[in-house]
């Protein structure tokens, strides 16, 4: 088993993070002989880390012998993965079609109102994340909002102001 | 004691957002309260199933008693549980207050279900409950009895096209793999579904893991090949979940693996999570992000069948393909093709929303009319308001409207009429929907899921989308339709893959049939049905005011004025323009 190099390198005038780089070599470890394994292995750290640190993206591309440009190539292309740090309950507003005529827009402005942040932004208290996403698959409930795996259907303005009080009124831990 | 009483609760990702698994435990705790008279596992048994199509009304919960049949309960409530099950379980007599209205199963009885047919009715994570409807006798059949030429036959004589969207006949697709030559050969089940406003794919899934299963066996055995994939778009969670249980099960128990129930076939099945992109759906995209690469397409020819995932030959197919593939083996080609119309076999699953009564998936013989899906399947619009038009086929179809309204939902017909099947997403959408800004929206949406790669998806969709933007913003200007005829024809000839080719398709179908509605946009900086926010300026019409109060209830500002008997007023200076009020009133008496 490889360690990890203890100091990242490309990294010159932001201070490096300081993490554990423990779990990302468990999640390295498991797929380290699948073939295509380069995404399983971004998804299992962000899974660990909520997101995928800096320097995690060093190690990967030691031990699975890629370069770190082709690992951020992937980690630009595809939705899912983030590069910072993500908020404790994250906002997810549906505006697929669905929702779109049933008037996402608005339930969508309101949240950038209220919150004070726009698409994929991090209220900076780290309280909130707030995403578009196209589709989460319930159109029938149309518009529909989720905070972490809480959905609410049939989303109105109203609803948008109780959704954020009782989330203001939650811990963060 | 006979036969136990079955409870059938809704759980695919519709039903457990309505609450489903509050109400599984609520008949849990309440059964076992009540204790002999309803204990589970004797007198009855709880049963949580994938979705049943009517996601609208969730959650659903079906109660079958051996004697007293088949009772459906909608909207129900944890509080109300208590209350079913004394009345009746124990008592033996359905509450009929609380039953389903008649519209559930003008609902039901309208559809054909044949993919579908497992959905709603058996445990998803059982393999005993798939067995018991004659599960995996289709694969059995074909290695006992058919050679792979004879199954490769059979699906090119029921005549199944790819439900993916594009059409293409799914035996010949399989011949072209079969013929290449090669010992490693891959199959792909293609569960990447992108599309907003398309749910089928999951709820199969969700509902009936095993199918896909069988039906990715059969085609293996047919090819040829030992190896597959499916792969899964990860925002489907409980859809990945239930396959994953459903693969573990298989191959504990020899249906998947090495030599399978010993009838000397090998074949093997892992999942491949999407990360979030659209283009994924694109059968080089797709096979790109599993060899762990951006999903970018590339040029075809070589074409899959010969070069494809890692270089060796690939077959790609859709869920839904996959999953009518073991009924046309078990009833026969001649069956499958007595269904539908002359050009399109089968059944097609369609995810109606929108302003609709009753959304949610129905499936239906190929060639019924897109009238009858909407008026007669899913009872008509919503709040009495009037039909304007329906989209087909997501982003990359195109708006029927009501003069096209007769046109037979099947591949052809769709196409003649400016729109496409594609995964049979039907949005339906009512007077209040602004053609231009849906046609905005849905390229914004294409050209942010554009991979980059050739230029005309790349800067041609976002000129495109633009002037859509100015438009709907009213600074249109003479000569944009020009632009946007010209410049959508020439993406959807020059661009790579299937993205960049329809996704000029919303713009061009609703220019052909709502050119006024740009027209006014441009020329009279106005929005015809009171959607873009930019050309409107909201008042009350008096004469229309039914002074009930909708309004003022609504209105998260205050900007409306109302008391009790008095025509409401909306005070410009306050009013946001977020519509709610607009939304709220039932008699047109807001613009």
């Amino acid at each position: 088993m490889s360690n990890a190099p203890a100091e990242a390198t490309n990294v010159e005038e932001t201070p490096v993070e300081e993490i554990d780089l423990g779990p990302a070599n468990h999640v390295i470890d498991k797929y380290l002989t699948l073939p295509g394994n380069l995404m399983p292995v971004l998804q299992g750290i962000q899974d660990e880390y909520g997101y995928v640190p800096k320097p995690t993206i060093d190690l990967v591309a030691e031990r699975l012998n890629v370069y770190p440009s082709q690992i951020f190539g992937v980690l630009t292309f595809y939705a899912q993965f983030h590069l910072k740090p993500r908020g404790r309950y994250i906002i997810r507003v549906c505006v697929g079609t669905a929702c779109h005529v049933q008037g996402a827009p608005r339930i969508v402005e309101t949240f950038f109102d209220k919150l004070g942040i726009s698409h994929a932004e991090t209220s900076p208290d780290l309280r909130y994340t707030f995403e578009k996403v196209a589709c989460l698959g319930a159109c029938g409930m149309a518009p529909l909002a989720m905070v972490n795996d809480d959905t609410f259907g049939k989303m109105t303005v109203q609803k948008v102001e109780e959704i954020i009080a009782e989330y203001n009124q939650r811990p963060m831990k | 004691m006979g036969e136990a009483i079955k409870i059938l609760i809704c759980q695919g990702t519709g039903g457990v957002s309505a609450g489903a698994k509050k109400v599984e435990a609520e008949f849990n705790r309440i059964i076992s309260e009540r204790g002999v008279n309803a204990v589970v596992g004797k007198r009855c048994d709880i049963i949580k199933t994938g979705c049943r199509g009517l996601c609208a009304n969730d959650v659903l919960v079906d109660i079958v008693d051996p004697e007293l049949g088949r009772v459906t309960y909608d909207f129900v409530q944890p509080e109300e549980v208590a209350q079913l099950v004394d009345e009746h379980i124990i008592k033996r007599t359905p509450l009929e207050k609380r039953k389903a209205k008649p519209y559930y199963n003008t609902f039901v009885d309208q559809q054909m279900r044949i993919v579908m047919t497992g959905c709603g009715q058996i445990d998803p994570e059982s393999l005993d409950a798939y067995l018991a409807e004659d599960g995996f006798k289709a694969i059995e059949k074909c290695v006992k009895e058919m050679t792979p030429a004879a199954v490769i036959d059979e699906v090119k004589k029921a005549g199944l096209r790819g439900r993916g969207g594009g059409g293409f006949p799914t035996g010949m697709k399989w011949s072209f793999c079969a013929a290449t030559p090669g010992k490693l050969k891959y199959l792909i089940c293609n569960a990447d579904e992108g599309d907003p406003g398309a749910f089928m794919d999951r709820s199969i899934l969700e509902g009936d893991p095993y199918c896909i299963i069988e039906g990715m066996m059969i085609a293996a055995y047919a090819i040829g090949c030992s190896k597959g994939y499916v792969y899964v778009r990860a925002e489907y969670p409980l859809a990945i979940e239930r396959l994953q249980k459903a693969l573990d099960v298989c191959r504990e128990k020899g249906y998947l693996g090495h030599n399978i129930q010993g009838w000397g076939f090998d074949f093997d099945l892992i999942i491949k999570k999407g990360a979030g992109a659209f283009v994924c759906g694109e059968e080089t995209a797709l096979m790109a992000s599993i060899e762990g690469e951006r999903g970018m397409p590339r040029p075809r020819p070589p074409f899959p069948a010969v070069k494809g995932l890692w270089a060796k030959p690939t077959n790609i197919n859709n869920v839904e393909t996959f999953a009518n593939v073991r009924h046309i083996i078990n009833k026969g080609a001649e069956w499958y093709a007595s269904l539908g119309t002359d050009t399109t076999k089968g059944t097609k699953i369609f995810a109606v929303t929108g302003k609709v009564k009753h959304t949610g998936l129905v499936e239906v013989p190929a060639g019924m009319t897109v009238r009858d899906v909407i008026y007669n399947v899913c009872g008509g619009i919503a709040n009495n308001r009037k039909f304007k038009a329906v989209q087909a086929g997501g982003p990359s179809g195109g708006c029927i409207p009501p003069e096209v309204l007769d046109t037979p939902v099947d591949y052809d017909s769709l196409i003649k009429a400016g729109a496409m099947m594609g995964s049979g997403g039907l949005v339906v959408m009512d007077e209040t929907t602004c053609m231009v800004d849906v046609a905005r929206f849905f390229l914004s949406f294409t050209r942010m899921e554009s991979c980059g790669k050739c230029v005309p998806c790349r800067i041609g969709l976002k000129v495109m989308l633009d002037i859509l933007e100015r438009i709907t913003a009213g600074r249109g200007q003479a000569g944009d339709i020009e632009t946007l005829l010209e410049m959508g024809s020439t993406i959807k000839k020059a661009s790579l893959c299937g993205l960049g080719q329809t996704a000029p398709n919303p713009i061009l179908s609703t220019i052909r049939y709502f050119r006024e509605e740009y027209e006014a946009h441009i020329t009279d900086k106005r929005c015809p049905s009171n959607c873009c926010k930019e050309l409107l300026l909201w008042q009350v019409i008096e004469e229309k005011c039914v002074k009930c109060g909708a309004c003022f209830k609504a209105c998260p500002v205050d900007a409306i004025v109302w008391e009790k008997g008095q025509v409401a007023y909306l005070d410009k200076e306050k009013c946001t323009k977020c519509k709610s009020c607009y939304d709220a009133c039932r008699f047109m008496a807001i613009e």
